[in-house]
C-alpha cells in the first residue's frame, strides 16, 4: 500500500470506510509528514494536532459503533487563515490580527465539523487575501514544494502547497481574483472557484464582497467535487447565498473520469492565450487541447473582447471594496491596539496608528488605492467606470457561452516564478491573475487543472463554465486529468520532489 | 493626444500629497519613505487601470453584484448571542463588560 498521505481524499475515505485505515492512524501520518517537512514549505500558521486527532478518534468510535458517516468523515482536512474556526487562531496572515481566537466557526467550518474531517491546521496565506505568491503573509514566505526558491502562488499559496507536498489532502481556500486556481496552477495541484454564491462566506474575513468565494484545494478532480458537495450549499447567515441546489458534482466528476466528451463545445479564449503567456505554458495548452478535441469535443476560438480591461476593472473594484471591508480593523474590540507616539490619544489616533503598524505593504497599498478611487472627483471615472467595464465582462462571458459549453485557457501565464522577483514590482505581480479575475467579475465558477512541466514546474489548464453549471468544471477537468494521467502513466503529483 | 487622453493623464498623476491626503482619509499612519515609495508604486497602477477610460461606457449600465439577486427577510426569531465574555477575551481592553475605548469626542 503507498504511503496514507499519498493517497487521494476518496482512495483514503474507502479505507476508512473498509476498516483498513483508521482516521486515528491517517491524521497521525499526516501530522508526522507536517512535522517532517513543513520547516521547509510553512505552508501551517498553526497546526492543531489534539484537536484533529480527538475529531479523528470520535470519527473512529462511531464508525465503530456503526453509525452511518459522511462520505468525507475522518479525511484530514487544512482550512486556510482567512476562515475563522472557533477557538483556533486565525490571522489572515496579518499582525492585525495576531493572537485573534475567534468565537465563532465560519458555516464552512461548522459542515467540514458536522461531517467529522479532522482540521489539521490553518495555513498561510498573503495578509488578507492580497497577492499572488504569498509573499504578503506577516508570518513568513511558504516555499513551492516542487523548488523551494519558488513561490507558490498565491494568495492561498500555504493551502495548494500543504496539499501538493503531501501535508494534507483536501484544503481550503478562497478566491478573489484566483487565489485558489493561481496556487492550484503553480503547484500541480487541483482548485476550483465555485460559481459566486454557491458556498457560504459567513465567517469569511471579506476583502472584495462582490468578488470573494471560497472552495476546495486537492490533488485530485474528483477530490474537489466531493469536497465542493460538502461545503456548498444555501446558508441563510449569507445574505449572497444562492438558495438553488447545483447538479451533481461528483458524478459530474466520474462521468468525466470515462474520457468521453462527444459533442462538447469548447472556445479557447483569443484574449487569454498569446502574449504575455509564457511558450512551455502555452505548448501544455495546446497539447491538452488535443487531449480535448481526441475525447470528442469540439474546439473552437472564441473572443471576449473586453477581457483585456478586465484587470483594470479588478485593481480598482477590488481596493475599492477592501477599503471599505478592511475599515472594521480600528484596534477597538478585537485584534491590534497601538497608542500613537506623540500627541493626543484618541479613537481616531488610535485607529491610524494601529494600522499603520498592523498592516504590511500590499493591504495599504490597496485601501490606499481604494479610497482613492472612491473619493470625491474620482469616483466617476475609477470606480463608477469599472463597474461598468463590469458590465461588459459579463456580456462577453454571456456571448461566449451562447456558443460553447466551456471557455479554456492557461490558469496563469507563466510557472512558478522565483521568490523576492516581483515583491518590488505590484503590477507585474498583478499580471499573474490576468487570466483569473474575468470569472470573479462575472461571478461564474472556474477550475485549474495540473496539465504538465515546463522545465520541471506545473503548469495549470483553465476551465470556465456559466453561474451554477460548475458541473460542467467537474465533467471536462476528470475527462482532461483521467487521459493526461493515461498518456503519462501516473499522476502529475507524483513527481514532486520527495522533500525528506 | 486627444482631450479626453489629456485629462487622463492628469489624472493619473498621484502626487506625495494626495497619498498623504488618502491614507490620513484611510487612518493609516505612514512613514514619509512610506508615502514617498507609495506616491510612485501607486502612480505606476493608477496610470494603467485608468485604461478603463478608454472604452466607451456611454451607455453601459453599472455592475454592482456578480448574480441578480433580490434582498429577502427571514423571521425575526431571537436565538442566544455569543456569551459577553467570550467577545471581549478578544478586546484589547475591557471594563465592567464592555469594550474599554480611547477618548472618542474631543475636549471642549
Amino acid at each position: 500500500m503507498p504511503s496514507i498521505t499519498r493517497l487521494s481524499a476518496d482512495a483514503l475515505a474507502q479505507k476508512l470506510r473498509s476498516g483498513e485505515v483508521t482516521s486515528v492512524e491517517a491524521t497521525q501520518c499526516h501530522l508526522d509528514r507536517i512535522a517532517d517537512v513543513d520547516g521547509k514549505i510553512n505552508a501551517f500558521l498553526q497546526v492543531s494536532a489534539d484537536d484533529a486527532l480527538a475529531t479523528a478518534r470520535d470519527i473512529d468510535a462511531r464508525r465503530a459503533a456503526g453509525e452511518t458517516l459522511h462520505p468525507l468523515a475522518g479525511v484530514p482536512i487544512a482550512v486556510k487563515d482567512v476562515v475563522v474556526t472557533k477557538d483556533l487562531e486565525t490571522t489572515a496572515g496579518s499582525k492585525i490580527l495576531e493572537g485573534w481566537i475567534p468565537p465563532y466557526d465560519a458555516t464552512i467550518v461548522e459542515r467540514i465539523k458536522v461531517a467529522g474531517l479532522p482540521i489539521l491546521g490553518k495555513t498561510n496565506m498573503d495578509e488578507f487575501a492580497m497577492g499572488s505568491s504569498t509573499e504578503h503573509s506577516a508570518y513568513g514566505n511558504t516555499h513551492n514544494p516542487w523548488d523551494l526558491d519558488r513561490i507558490p502562488g498565491g494568495s492561498g499559496g500555504g493551502s495548494a502547497a500543504a496539499v501538493a507536498a503531501f501535508e494534507a489532502p483536501l484544503a481550503i481556500g478562497t478566491d478573489t481574483g484566483g487565489s485558489i486556481r493561481q496556487p492550484g496552477a503553480v503547484t500541480g495541484t487541483v482548485g476550483v472557484k465555485p460559481t459566486y454564491g454557491s458556498v457560504s462566506r459567513y465567517g469569511l474575513i471579506a476583502m472584495a464582497s462582490s468578488l470573494d468565494q471560497a472552495g476546495p484545494v486537492t490533488r485530485t478532480v474528483l477530490d474537489s467535487a466531493l469536497l465542493h458537495e460538502l461545503i456548498g450549499g444555501h446558508d441563510p447567515r449569507d445574505s449572497t447565498s444562492i438558495p438553488d441546489a447545483l447538479p451533481s458534482l461528483v458524478d459530474a466528476a466520474r462521468q468525466g473520469a470515462t474520457m468521453d466528451l462527444t459533442g462538447l463545445r469548447v472556445g479557447v479564449v483569443t484574449e487569454l492565450h498569446g502574449d504575455g503567456y509564457q511558450a512551455g505554458v502555452l505548448a501544455r495548452f495546446d497539447e491538452s487541447l488535443d487531449l480535448l478535441r481526441a475525447m470528442g469535443a469540439q474546439i473552437t476560438e472564441v473572443s471576449c473582447p473586453h477581457f483585456p480591461y478586465a484587470l483594470d476593472a479588478y485593481y480598482l473594484i477590488m481596493p475599492a471594496e477592501a477599503s471599505s471591508n478592511l475599515a472594521k480593523f480600528d484596534g477597538m474590540r478585537y485584534g491590534l491596539r497601538v497608542e500613537p507616539t506623540s500627541g493626543p490619544v484618541t479613537a481616531e489616533t488610535v485607529m491610524a496608528a494601529t494600522r499603520g503598524i498592523g498592516f504590511g505593504d500590499e493591504v495599504k497599498r490597496r485601501i490606499i488605492l481604494g479610497t482613492y478611487a472612491l473619493s470625491a472627483g474620482y469616483y466617476d471615472a475609477y470606480y463608477g467606470s469599472a463597474q461598468k467595464v463590469r458590465t461588459l465582462i459579463q456580456r462577453d462571458f454571456a456571448d461566449a457561452f451562447a456558443q460553447v459549453d466551456v471557455l479554456v485557457s492557461p490558469t496563469a501565464p507563466t510557472t512558478a516564478f522565483k521568490l523576492n522577483e516581483k515583491l518590488d514590482d505590484p503590477l507585474a505581480m498583478y499580471l499573474n491573475d490576468v487570466a483569473t479575475i474575468p470569472a470573479n467579475l462575472a461571478g461564474t465558477p472556474g477550475i485549474s487543472v495540473p496539465n504538465g512541466l515546463v522545465d520541471g514546474l506545473p503548469s495549470g489548464f483553465q476551465i470556465l463554465a456559466p453561474a451554477k453549471a460548475d458541473d460542467r468544471l467537474y465533467r471536462v477537468g476528470a475527462a482532461l486529468e483521467a487521459a493526461l494521467e493515461k498518456q503519462w502513466g501516473h499522476p502529475l503529483i507524483a513527481d514532486v520532489p520527495e522533500l525528506v | 493626444m486627444s482631450a479626453g487622453a489629456t485629462t487622463l493623464a492628469r489624472m493619473s498623476t498621484l502626487s506625495r500629497d494626495e497619498v498623504a491626503r488618502v491614507a490620513a482619509l484611510a487612518r493609516i499612519d505612514l512613514s514619509d519613505a512610506e508615502v514617498d515609495r507609495l506616491a510612485g508604486e501607486l502612480d505606476v497602477i493608477v496610470e494603467s487601470i485608468a485604461r478603463v477610460n478608454t472604452l466607451d461606457l456611454a451607455d453601459v449600465p453599472a455592475t454592482s453584484h456578480p448574480l441578480p439577486m433580490t434582498n429577502v427577510f427571514r423571521d425575526d426569531v431571537p436565538t442566544p448571542p455569543l456569551p459577553v465574555a467570550a467577545v471581549l477575551a478578544a478586546a484589547p481592553a475591557s471594563e465592567d463588560g464592555k469594550f474599554a475605548v480611547p477618548q472618542i469626542l474631543g475636549e471642549e
